[in-house]
């Protein structure tokens, strides 16, 4: 394999990883306060896609600047993720922290199936390709390479920033160290006068506009089309178990490990390549069944 | 006699019988059927607690065994095809359970799921070998030793498949109440002290994991069989999304509710498909979440004679 195809590799697999680790940044925070895997994270990627490409098609019919994505795409995220990850947490997720963990699954399970089928009555089934900014950004040279400055610069760059805002919030703010309180232990922090109930509801909005927003920050650079969000909540999980469940910065490191993984086998063995993310995932929970960077925890008798 | 039981006899005639009325039918049932011995299969992981995103893997690679297998040897009897099905599910479950019996909860869903993913890329990707997404077409072989019609093909094969529910069900509840199939109940309950009396929770998963895939890979081949085509789409994750539905549905208190659930998710699906197209889904999401909320015991808690109490979402 000539050198210019290994950078190109590198460079598609961390634009790709910027992608993957906000998803699966929403889904261990949820996790992580909530204790409930949910199923229909990887909705909340394609609501987000979808919203921000009908608004992107909006915005064109009108007249405006390309320029104007940079903004359209955060809205269509915190759209999605407010409305919908609200209306789920308040209706669904409020009602089962007590029940068994396969209920809880299934309730989130049943929410993917009515948000996947929502979704194919409003958008239908034909693709959306709204790529206007990444042909307005336009392209930069690396070592050779000529790449799309959007996956170059944007994406990771987002996904860097949502990365380093979040740590803060949560280790310096009150809120976020609220947050981090509920994650450890739900009934203590009632005690010590948490609103648990706010706190969650604020979790799982903000895990759902993380998974909005990588849809959004997504749909410019491939083609959006139905069933994407069912493909996303498995490779999204795939980081978060490789990581540990509730691992932010194991979160970072397996997304870019499964990034690489994937955009190399892209290039050396095309056929393995919706392998990678699950055979990575598999080895790591053969050997450390805890993931990567997780803890083993003392079990509860 | 318990109102399972009549329930267990009412299911079965109307199986049988309702096609001479309603020929049209068949084929539905046929598909309830198999879709009622997978959810069986996923009624005894249910029990041990643990809940299983992945068993359309044993399904679709049961399918796929056995139209490779008529693909090679053309002159294969429809049992035998039916067999190959289950020894594909059987030798499956053997090697991968003996791995995922590890783990609990989350991981033990989504390990499943994984896996599944892994062989629906893979029947997808190599198309020289599996027709890509197309998927294989089965010829019709014979059925024990006679070729037949299509429509003849198809009596046989419903109440072979009737038969063979009748006797699984027995088989599994016969399972359920022997030292092993307490010892899986017991894993739910607590799989420590399970330990200190000095059974294996890893054995006690194991043979519950390897009888659950055994018996997916026998639905996956009745599939097969029924429809004379096998695609990747029988192994994506939301088929076995589909699976766990049809067992939470009918509930796990009795084998029969496997069908119940079976009868009722195939016909919700058939009408809708009709009159709701494109909304199915959403039709089905809704009933799931109100029978979490309602009725986490599913349909066949409603024919229990006896009223003691069981926990909440057990």
């Amino acid at each position: 394999m000539p050198q210019e195809l290994y950078i190109l590799a590198i460079l598609d697999g961390l634009s790709y990883a910027a992608v993957l680790f906000l998803v699966a940044l929403g889904m261990t925070l949820v996790f992580g306060v909530m204790n409930i895997i949910n199923m229909a994270h990887g909705s909340f990627y394609a609501l987000g896609g979808y919203m921000a490409a009908s608004l992107g098609l909006l915005a064109t019919s009108m007249g405006a600047s390309p320029a104007w994505s940079l903004l359209i795409l955060p809205l269509a995220a915190v759209i999605i993720g407010t409305v919908f990850g609200a209306l789920m947490e308040t209706t669904l997720m409020q009602r089962i922290y007590t029940k068994d963990p396969i209920l809880q699954l299934l309730v989130t399970f049943s929410a993917f199936m009515i948000f996947e089928d929502l979704q194919r009555l409003v958008w239908g089934t034909q693709p959306y390709f709204v790529s206007e900014i990444v042909n307005y950004l336009g392209t930069a040279e690396v070592l050779g390479i000529t790449y799309t400055r959007y996956q170059l610069f944007l994406l990771p760059g987002v996904a860097l920033t949502v990365f380093v805002a979040l740590r803060s919030f949560l280790k310096y703010s009150s809120v976020g160290r609220q947050i981090v309180a509920v994650s450890h232990h739900r009934e203590v922090s009632t005690a010590l006068g948490i609103n648990v109930k706010r706190v969650s509801l604020l979790t799982f909005v903000v895990g759902s506009i993380l998974g909005a927003l990588a849809g959004a920050l997504a749909s410019p650079t491939v083609s959006w089309v139905p069933g994407i969000g069912g493909e996303m909540i498995v490779l999204s999980f795939a980081v978060v178990a490789t990581a540990g469940l509730g691992q932010i910065e194991g979160a970072l490191v397996a997304a870019v490990l499964i990034g690489l993984a994937r955009s190399f086998a892209v290039y050396l063995l095309p056929e393995s390549e919706v392998l990678m993310p699950f055979l990575i995932m598999v080895l790591v929970l053969l050997f450390r069944p805890q993931g990567l960077f997780s803890v083993a925890t003392a079990r509860r008798v | 006699m318990s109102r399972a039981k009549i329930a267990v006899i009412v299911l079965a005639l109307a199986a049988l019988l309702l096609p001479v009325v309603l020929p049209w039918i068949k084929t539905p049932l046929i598909m309830a059927t198999a879709f009622g011995i997978a959810a069986l299969g996923i009624s005894i992981l249910i029990i041990s607690g643990q809940i299983s995103f992945g068993h359309a893997l044993y399904v679709c690679a049961g399918g796929y065994i056995a139209a490779f297998a008529v693909r090679e040897w053309a002159f294969l009897d429809s049992a035998v095809l039916l067999c190959i099905g289950a020894l594909t599910g059987a030798v499956l479950g053997v090697i991968i359970g003996s791995f995922v019996v590890r783990y609990r909860g989350i991981f033990f869903g989504m390990l499943n799921l994984a896996l599944s993913m892994v062989l629906f890329a893979v029947l997808g990707k190599f198309f020289t070998y599996t027709g890509g997404t197309d998927g294989l077409r089965l010829e019709r072989t014979p059925f024990f030793g006679i070729a037949m019609a299509r429509d003849q093909f198809e009596t046989v094969l419903l109440v072979t498949c009737v038969v063979l529910a009748l006797l699984l069900g027995w088989l599994v509840q016969r399972y359920l109440r022997s030292v092993a199939g307490q010892a899986l109940a017991a894993v739910k309950t607590n799989e420590t002290r399970l330990e200190y009396v000095g059974i294996s929770a890893y054995q006690a998963m194991w043979i519950g994991y390897i009888i659950s895939a055994t018996l997916s890979g026998l639905s996956g081949a009745m599939f097969a069989i029924a429809q004379g085509l096998v695609t990747p789409e029988m192994g994506y994750w939301v088929r076995s999304g589909e699976i766990v539905f049809v067992t939470i549905l009918g509930g796990v208190g009795h084998p029969v509710g496997a069908f119940i659930g079976a009868g009722i998710f195939e016909f919700v699906k058939l009408f809708a498909a009709a009159y709701l197209t494109g909304a199915w889904q959403m039709v089905l999401g809704i009933v799931l979440i109100a029978m979490v909320f309602l009725a986490p015991r599913g349909i066949c808690a409603m024919l229990e004679t006896d009223k003691s109490e069981g926990k909440d979402g057990s």
